[in-house]
């Protein structure tokens, strides 16, 4: 019989091999799908991996990856470190939406002004935006012991009809002849976060992603609210006696997790995205609380997760266009992904051994 | 503006239909929340049970045999959940996501020839008499066998909870497994169980949209659904009555804000539609004075070292 | 080396390569918005695909990419056709307008088609049917036959699209029937089938017998027949297996005969930009059989009003029409130009209630 045994200290070996049996195991498990689905497991594989990094038109995908990948580093940074406390932020998808919102209406006010301030002035809107929505449920679980989880994730619906709010009423493009959706940051010159470098993928949001990796790494490793963010996750109440105050660490978390989620958006709607619309939200928030898992909460891992699940959507699209296969397989392949990660990671905590039955 | 349009005993009719999915959803919910659990797969589940029963109707010709088809695949598509949470020990909030994920890429491969397709239709109860009745007719003899279904199954999960040893033994091991674990209860088999439940109501819920409520197959076509059921049982403070009740002022919300706007009442869509969303909000915050009401092991690992 | 004139150098490199291989394949890709199987925008546009492999057979090639994001990511995907050999690329949402005009600036070679938006340029075209046309003739049907005067309608998100088909529909069914009303709902989303039938709903318990919808999904069709005595019509698909009652007519998004036209004319050799606003008469615009549902004096008024509109001797917006607010819109005979049809954002006289602002 098959018993599992705690392991005393994680493993360090399996905590590194685990992320990649899983991504072997998905790859397995989805070159079957897409055999049942009737195609070249091996060439689908291949396009979804192979093609955005080596192929014949990676010098245009690599770009593509940051741009895909940084919201998705940037937003995962920051729930990590809430993660890791318990803080249980699910509503990075909607801190997205209002810090997009936000810094798009700071930089649409200046329209059309030209100045070199107005752009720093979007990025701490965008900022503040995200961290005033991840307060809610910060004040609210501080003064009232409410779920994060909940009110985290009842605010994305709230951020989704501000959304549409905001395109079709007070950031609609003026001359826009009627058709929702605000002006395009893109052709505001003051307000566009492009790339600084033509062509490269780098606009500003990757490099806060950037920073915000060593940020973490930094406060995480060599810092006392990096270990009393990791003290309160592991043993609660060794905490407390450590002399933590856990309201301080909720507001710091969900505030910092928060103001990152809206980072993100911010610089996705003034960059690649150019405008607010309806549909400006595509799940980033969401695919976030993956990556973050996928990433083991690890700032290095974050980074390696979001690239990898930039290579998945990316990938995906280019198989959906050349092979043909559905956008929903790409879904289940991602599923499956996330799935083995998560299975795989009971060999990091637990020692599986082989014994004779005995009745647990 | 015209308020004289709304009919009061219809409107309560269809807010009732509207309810209904996310009641069965959100009652399944309860029960896996009040063993200690927190599944956040419900939307996947729901849409895996819109898509079986969906097939399986239009296969058989049978709604009835849809549905049973929906309770069955919720229930074995939430056997991923358990194999994750409950044996390979994974968090539980990102493996319910991956659970979502999954659950809508499968659904829609799984639908793909199903669409533009109508199912066979359930017949609505009709009690001679007592179908007739004014006002109380159409509210309380008016629905198809399954809205019953749903408050039956509302009933019988309070009445679980409150009366027998099952349901004491499923407070016991979401208060604190390792005391249940002590007294020589099998945490571990009682969770999966629960989640198994939660899981065939959330399939129900799902083929109530497909086969019923809309009724066709599209793709994504449970449209959050699922997540208003989490919130629910949040609102009813992990209470089936105030479940039904809840889930009733959810639906009644969507209902009764398109009976303002065909009546003629300008108000402010959006603003209404977020309105359930604030309203949990406000409830947990008030609800929250109450600290005996959230399991206290909701979320929380069970794992037996010895 | 710019990243454009890479892309620029290697597009024309690969449509130097593509043209040597195989002179006689054209590559068309397509762009959706939703699945294919949403059965109703992009189902239709997927349609139009196939007659587009059916038309031409070995001598194309087609590509598709389903549920890609307004923003960066169809910007993304274009490019990828571009670079992967494609000729004419169809972009099928108006949320896919500033990318496609990005992407096709730095592929001068490659033919873009942009659905439903308004920004051209030298290799940009855009194309939009006349949907109003076919509200024309729902409405002269609906306002002949409801019997309670009271018509509802779904409406998703107050843009001009749908408030232009508002207003057709209402101006044709007040012209046969003075004591027509409207009442409009508005659900707020694209896709929610719940919704949509909690909308239909709710109208038909407020006395409305005719249902017009804007969504796609059959769900107002089901509640319909639910109810008994409402009549319904098919909404980007001809939605068949609900006739011949309650749905007894449908307007149907056919985009069949411009894939295939415009896939000939990059064949040719002869492709331009252009801004095509079709409507009954090019066939973009298909009106479902209307069922026997209707009486014969009905149904030949409404064939005959899409006689008229099909071979253009009939405008669907001609005056005197006024706008809500009472002012005058269009003087007796005058007919609306495309620029004020294309904004719409009022609604003509009648029509109580306010647009969401």
């Amino acid at each position: 019989m098959i018993r599992l045994e705690k392991r005393p200290q994680p493993s360090r070996a399996w905590s590194l091999a685990t992320p990649l049996v899983a991504v072997l195991a998905t790859m397995l498990f989805g070159g079957v799908l897409f055999a049942v689905l009737g195609k070249d497991p091996v060439e689908a594989i291949r396009t979804i991996f192979w093609e955005p990094l080596f192929g014949e038109f990676s010098f245009y995908y690599r770009p593509q990856l940051l741009i895909k990948g940084a919201p998705l580093v940037l937003i995962a940074i920051g729930l990590s470190l809430g993660f890791k406390a318990g803080i249980w932020n699910i509503g990075a998808e909607g801190q997205y939406i209002m810090g997009a919102i936000v810094g798009a209406a700071v930089g649409l006010a200046f329209y059309p002004y030209e100045a070199w301030y107005i752009f720093p002035l979007m990025v701490i809107g965008g900022a503040l935006g995200g961290w005033a929505w991840a307060m809610i449920p910060a004040v609210l679980k501080v003064r009232f012991g409410t779920n994060e989880i909940l009110v985290s994730l009842m605010l994305v619906y709230v951020a989704e009809q501000l959304l549409a709010s905001a395109s079709l009423r007070f950031l609609k493009n003026p001359e826009g002849f009627g058709f929702p959706g605000s002006r395009n940051l893109q052709s505001y010159e003051s307000a566009f976060n492009a790339d600084l470098i033509e062509g490269s993928g780098m606009h500003w949001g990757v490099v806060a992603a950037l920073i915000a990796v060593i940020f973490a790494y930094i406060l995480l490793n060599r810092h006392m609210l990096g270990f009393h963010i990791r003290l309160t996750g592991e043993a609660p109440r060794a905490a407390r006696f450590a002399g933590v105050n856990p309201s301080r660490l909720i507001l710091l978390c969900l505030g910092m997790s928060g103001a990152l989620a809206g980072l993100a958006g911010l610089f996705e709607v003034s960059g690649p995205a150019g405008q607010i619309s309806i549909d400006f939200n595509v799940g980033y928030g969401f695919t976030a609380i993956i990556v973050a898992f996928l990433g083991r909460l690890h700032p290095v891992g974050i980074l390696l997760a979001g690239g990898l699940m930039a290579l998945t959507y990316i990938g995906g699209d280019i198989a959906q266009s050349n092979l043909g296969l559905p956008s929903a397989a790409i879904q289940v392949f991602q599923g499956m992904l996330l799935f083995f990660l998560l299975a795989l990671d009971l060999l990091t905590n637990y020692r599986v051994t082989l014994r004779t039955s005995e009745v647990a | 503006m015209d308020l004289s349009a709304i009919n009061p005993v219809l409107l309560i009719a269809s807010l009732m239909v509207a309810a209904t999915p996310i009641l069965l959803a959100a009652i399944g919910e309860l029960v896996v929340e009040k063993s200690g659990v927190l599944n956040l797969g419900v939307e996947g589940m729901m849409i895996i049970g819109a898509v079986s029963g969906f097939a399986i109707a239009v296969e058989t010709s049978s709604p009835w045999l849809g549905f049973i088809a929906s309770a069955a695949a919720g229930a074995v598509f939430s056997l991923l959940f358990v194999l994750l949470t409950q044996v390979a020990q994974a968090n539980q909030v990102a493996s319910g996501l991956a659970l979502t994920l999954s659950g809508l890429g499968l659904s829609a491969l799984l639908g793909q020839n199903y669409v533009g397709i109508r199912p066979p239709q359930m017949g609505k109860l009709d009690i001679p008499l007592l179908s007739d009745l004014p006002v109380v007719g159409p509210i309380l003899f008016g629905h198809d066998p399954i809205l019953y279904i749903g408050i039956a199954l509302t009933a019988g999960v309070w009445a679980m909870l409150k009366f027998t040893r099952a349901g004491l033994v499923l407070r016991a091991v979401g208060e604190n497994h390792d005391a249940a674990h002590a007294l020589g209860y099998k945490v571990i088999r009682i969770r999966i169980l629960a989640i198994m439940f939660g899981g065939a109501c959330a399939g129900l819920g799902g083929a109530y949209i497909s086969l019923i409520r809309v009724p066709q197959w599209t793709e994504g076509m449970t449209a959050g659904v699922g997540w208003i059921a989490l919130a629910l049982v949040v609102f009813a403070s992990w209470k089936p009555w105030r479940a039904l009740l809840g889930a009733y002022l959810f639906g009644g919300v969507t209902v009764v804000q398109l009976n303002l706007q065909a009546a003629g009442v300008a108000i402010p869509v959006e603003y209404l539609a977020m309105s359930p969303y604030v309203i949990t909000i406000v409830v947990l915050v008030i609800l929250s004075a109450d600290k005996s009401s959230a399991p206290a092991a909701l979320g929380r690992n069970f794992h037996a070292s010895r | 080396m710019k990243l454009t004139t890479l892309l620029t150098s290697a597009a024309m490199a690969l449509g130097l390569a593509t043209a040597a291989v195989a002179a006689d394949k054209t590559k068309v890709g397509f762009v959706y918005v939703g699945p294919v199987g949403d059965g109703g925008w992009t189902y239709e546009h997927d349609q139009g695909r196939k007659a587009v492999v059916a038309e031409f057979g070995d001598a194309v090639e087609t590509v598709y990419v389903e549920n890609v994001a307004e923003g960066p990511d169809a910007e993304r995907v274009m490019t990828q056709m571009a670079l992967e050999g494609a000729d004419l690329i169809f972009t099928t949402s108006f949320g896919y307008m500033d990318p496609t005009i990005n992407v096709a600036k730095k592929f001068p070679n490659v033919k873009f088609e942009h659905a439903t938006g308004y920004k051209r340029a030298d290799n940009v075209s855009t194309y939009s049917a006349r949907f109003y046309e076919g509200r024309a003739v729902q409405g002269t049907i609906a306002g002949n036959m409801t019997e309670s005067n009271i018509v509802g309608y779904i409406g998703s998100y107050p843009i001009p699209e749908v408030i232009r088909g508002i207003n057709s529909a209402y101006i044709h069914a007040k012209k046969v029937n003075p004591d027509v009303q409207f009442k409009i709902v508005w659900a707020f989303t694209w896709f929610d089938p719940a919704k949509e039938a909690d909308a239909a709903k709710v109208l038909i318990e407020q006395g409305a017998d005719v249902i017009l919808q804007h969504t796609d999904s059959t769900a107002p069709q089901a509640a319909a027949q639910a109810a008994g005595n409402v009549i319904t019509f098919g909404q980007a698909s001809d939605m068949s297996e609900y006739g011949p009652s309650p749905r007894v007519s449908s307007i149907i998004d056919n985009w069949a005969p411009y894939y295939v036209a415009r896939t000939q004319a990059v064949m040719d050799g002869t492709w331009a930009s252009t801004d095509t606003w079709d409507g009954i008469g090019a066939g973009m615009v298909g009106i479902g059989e209307i069922s026997d549902a209707v009486p014969a004096d009905v149904k030949e008024a409404a064939l005959a009003l899409k006689a008229s509109l099909a071979d253009g001797s009939y405008h669907a917006f001609t005056g005197p029409l006024n706008k809500q607010d009472g002012s005058v819109w269009l003087a007796d005979g005058e007919t609306s130009d495309d620029g004020t049809l294309a904004g719409m954002n009022f609604f003509v006289e009648g029509i109580e209630g306010d647009i969401p602002q």
